[in-house]
């Protein structure tokens, strides 16, 4: 048994504070009446009416959602085919290197992944937009996706695969009605995960976007410039909320897919029952 | 831990069922001169092999030595680096899994997890048909054959093993293969629903007659299921026959070895002329009184030294006045005998014939300096001077405390005794030291103890007991 001590209980509410406790003064004042942000004048959730009605933050929003749709399903299609292809492959030489390389993004400064990204779409010549923030943003949030599904991949019975072609199926067919439908949880935790990364990303898309395509970050990034206004707290507190249900939802699928898998594990390797 | 006992194979036809002898059969499988090599290891060494339509056929080795990778070049998983595999007289060397009349049986049964046991089954159906009502009737007729009715809509965590493997038997069944492969399928049972399982398998196999291919390491399974053994050691195959002969007569020292227990005796071949008088009985004998050979009325050959047994006076009264009366004398009493008499209840295995009928020919071995020589009327008496090993199964080795009337009679020292309830295995070591198990079967309820560690004791055998292998 874990016993209660003062030196964990402070420990904890540190700790915590430390991580949450900006955010909270974030959401309480998103809630404040006054004009003035630091001011405390009463609840209200005015700033959230006028959220709706500012033109503005609509459309930055309505881009921010468009490019994390996009980029998110494109990086979960990409990345799923380069976990599995790494994973299926077996061994060949420069494996480890090939494995690396896919992961190397994770730990890349967002500064140099946006700066070579500009650098490229000037290259060739492409038209900054929405268009590139999607691509910039699928770059970034595939190996992410690749990493979730690739661990799912990584214990998953080759013998299932191999029982399906046996049974008459075509390795696409294989793929599309045995693999797929197991390692799901992994796929969709790994669209969840991407999906939140591209909706709070801002240095990439500062580096990659154009006039026509300003993203919810960006604009709330520019409108701080002009002084922190209320209406800020509101959107950065809508923003929280997504970011927060789609990260527990992607835990909770991925929690509940190894539960299963756990499972059934257990139960292939009990004998009778 | 019994040995697999060989016995007759029950077959549907009233004729045996023995294609492998008849010259005119085709060969459903057919490997020619198959190589297979990962890299640099050979896996399979130009190998050739004929397996028969409505066979049960077992390849059966240790692992690693390619007896799953056989499979998997069966299936399609693999293909052979050089020589051919020939399904109904059709190379399919390069026919990709899916396009093959093979299903396979996995020893993970690698059912798929999100689909329930019907829908497992109806898997393999549906890729090829879309009339549901075909389907249904299919998999409803595979439920039946494998007792899964009650459990068809259930996803396959929610079953147990034994079922799990049914299901895996029937999705790969569904199809009505040409051969069907199975690969350790029962290597996740506990013994009893293993042993259960086979005689199902067996049953099933007969009810569809499907060729089935079954890859083991236990070689127990593959002489209880298979109507032919593959025995493979490192990439080849050593012997092909049925149970009873790989068991009885194995053709080298490693197929003896590999199949249940065996003693090995190694010694030189000296043929034996005609006439010559039975190495038994150069052996010094003591005649202990009573061990005269009882009259050839006896129906146990046992030696009852230790029974009380009626004397002179006594068997004349009873043949001449009181066998219409009571029938028949008995020599062994029906009375349980005196504790100490159990030794010799009841006669060891094959009985020993008196030492007088040895059959001529064959050859002796001289295994160790000074010891009498072994009598094998088996062997070859071409093989003269060379150096043989004598296989001998254990349960063929009686033991008794004193000297039998027996073809080939050894002196010896209990060592160790194993208890194993239906059967006790005594170890018994020679005086050069060679240790020779010989195995008694329990039959009495209280095990006996005249017999025990440190003792010394006769192992004996017949003539015809042992198999004559060369390395």
């Amino acid at each position: 048994m874990r016993r209660f001590s003062w030196f964990n209980a402070t420990s904890l509410t540190l700790g915590f504070a430390f991580l949450y406790l900006p955010m909270i003064i974030l959401v309480i004042y998103s809630f404040n009446r006054s004009q003035l942000v630091t001011v405390w004048a009463g609840f209200s959730t005015r700033w959230y009416g006028e959220l709706l009605t500012n033109q503005e933050f609509l459309d930055a929003a309505w881009v921010t959602l468009k490019v994390a749709v996009f980029s998110s399903t494109l990086a979960t299609v990409l990345g799923t085919m380069a976990a599995y292809a790494i994973v299926r492959m077996g061994r060949f030489p420069g494996r480890t290197l090939f494995s690396g390389m896919i992961y190397a993004p994770l730990v890349m400064p967002e500064v140099i992944t946006g700066l070579s990204l500009l650098l490229l779409f000037i290259g060739i010549g492409l038209d900054r937009g929405v268009l590139t923030i999607v691509l910039a943003h699928t770059t970034f949030s595939m190996c992410y996706v690749s990493v979730v599904v690739s661990s799912r991949l990584a214990n998953f019975d080759r013998a299932l695969e191999e029982a399906a072609l046996d049974l008459g199926c075509s390795p696409f067919d294989a793929f599309r009605l045995v693999t797929l439908p197991i390692i799901a949880p992994a796929v969709i935790s790994g669209w969840l995960l991407a999906f939140t990364l591209s909706l709070d990303d801002l240095v990439i898309a500062s580096f990659t976007t154009g006039p026509s395509a300003t993203t919810l970050p960006i604009k709330i990034f520019s409108s701080i410039r002009l002084g922190v206004s209320p209406e800020i707290n509101a959107l950065s507190t809508v923003l929280i909320g997504i970011v927060t249900v789609g990260v527990i939802t992607a835990s909770l699928i991925s929690k509940r897919a190894a539960v299963q898998a756990e499972r059934e594990t257990r139960a292939g390797e009990r004998t009778t029952g | 831990m019994a040995q697999p006992s060989p016995k007759p194979k029950p077959s549907p036809e009233t004729a045996v069922f023995e294609p492998w002898n008849d010259p005119e059969a085709k060969p459903l499988i057919e490997f020619r001169n198959v190589t297979k090599r990962f890299g640099e290891f050979t896996a399979i060494d130009d190998l050739s092999l004929r397996i028969y339509e409505r066979e049960f056929f077992a390849l059966l080795g240790p692992s690693g030595c390619g007896k799953t990778t056989m499979m998997r070049m069966l299936a399609g998983f693999e293909a052979p680096t050089e020589g051919h595999i020939l399904l109904g007289g059709q190379a399919i060397d390069t026919v990709p899994p899916n396009k093959r009349a093979v299903n396979m049986m996995f020893q993970s049964y690698a059912l798929f997890p999100h689909l329930t046991v019907f829908d497992n089954i109806a898997f393999g159906l549906r890729r090829e048909s879309r009339d549901d009502e075909k389907i249904e009737a299919r998999v409803e007729e595979m439920l039946r054959l494998t007792r899964l009715s009650k459990f068809a809509s259930r996803k396959p965590h929610q079953i147990s093993g034994g079922q799990r493997q049914r299901v895996a038997l029937a999705r790969s069944l569904a199809k009505a293969p040409k051969l069907l492969l199975l690969d350790e399928p029962l290597g996740a049972l506990d013994k009893k629903l293993r042993e259960e399982t086979q005689f199902e398998l067996m049953d099933i196999q007969e009810k569809t007659g499907t060729t089935f291919v079954i890859v083991t390491h236990d070689q127990e399974e593959a002489m209880t299921v298979a109507s032919r053994v593959a025995v493979m050691d490192e990439g080849r195959i050593v012997q092909v026959a049925t149970p009873e002969v790989i068991y009885e007569a194995p053709n080298s020292v490693y197929v003896a070895d590999f199949i249940g227990d065996v003693n090995l005796i190694r010694g030189t071949a000296k043929a034996r002329g005609e006439g010559t008088a039975p190495a038994a009985n150069e052996a010094p004998q003591e005649e202990a009184p009573g061990t005269t050979a009882p009259p050839a009325s006896a129906p146990a050959p046992a030696t009852g030294r230790h029974d009380p047994q009626p004397n002179a006076m006594g068997r004349w009264l009873h043949d001449r006045l009181l066998s219409p009366v009571i029938g028949p004398r008995r020599d062994q009493p029906k009375a349980l005998p005196a504790p100490e008499a159990a030794a010799e209840l009841p006669p060891p295995a094959p009985a020993p014939e008196s030492a007088t009928d040895i059959p001529e020919g064959g050859i002796e071995i001289h295994w160790s300096e000074g010891a009498a020589p072994i009598v094998a009327s088996s062997g070859d008496p071409a093989l003269d001077g060379q150096q043989v090993v004598l296989s001998l199964r254990p349960e063929k080795v009686s033991i008794a405390k004193e000297k039998p009337q027996a073809h080939n009679a050894l002196p010896g020292r209990v060592i160790d005794i194993a208890y194993l309830g239906n059967i006790s295995t005594y170890h018994v070591e020679l005086p050069d030291g060679t240790m020779i198990k010989a195995q008694m079967a329990n039959t009495r309820r209280i095990a006996r103890r005249d017999i025990t560690w440190e003792d010394e004791v006769w192992v004996s055998f017949t003539a015809t007991a042992g198999v004559v292998l060369t390395e």
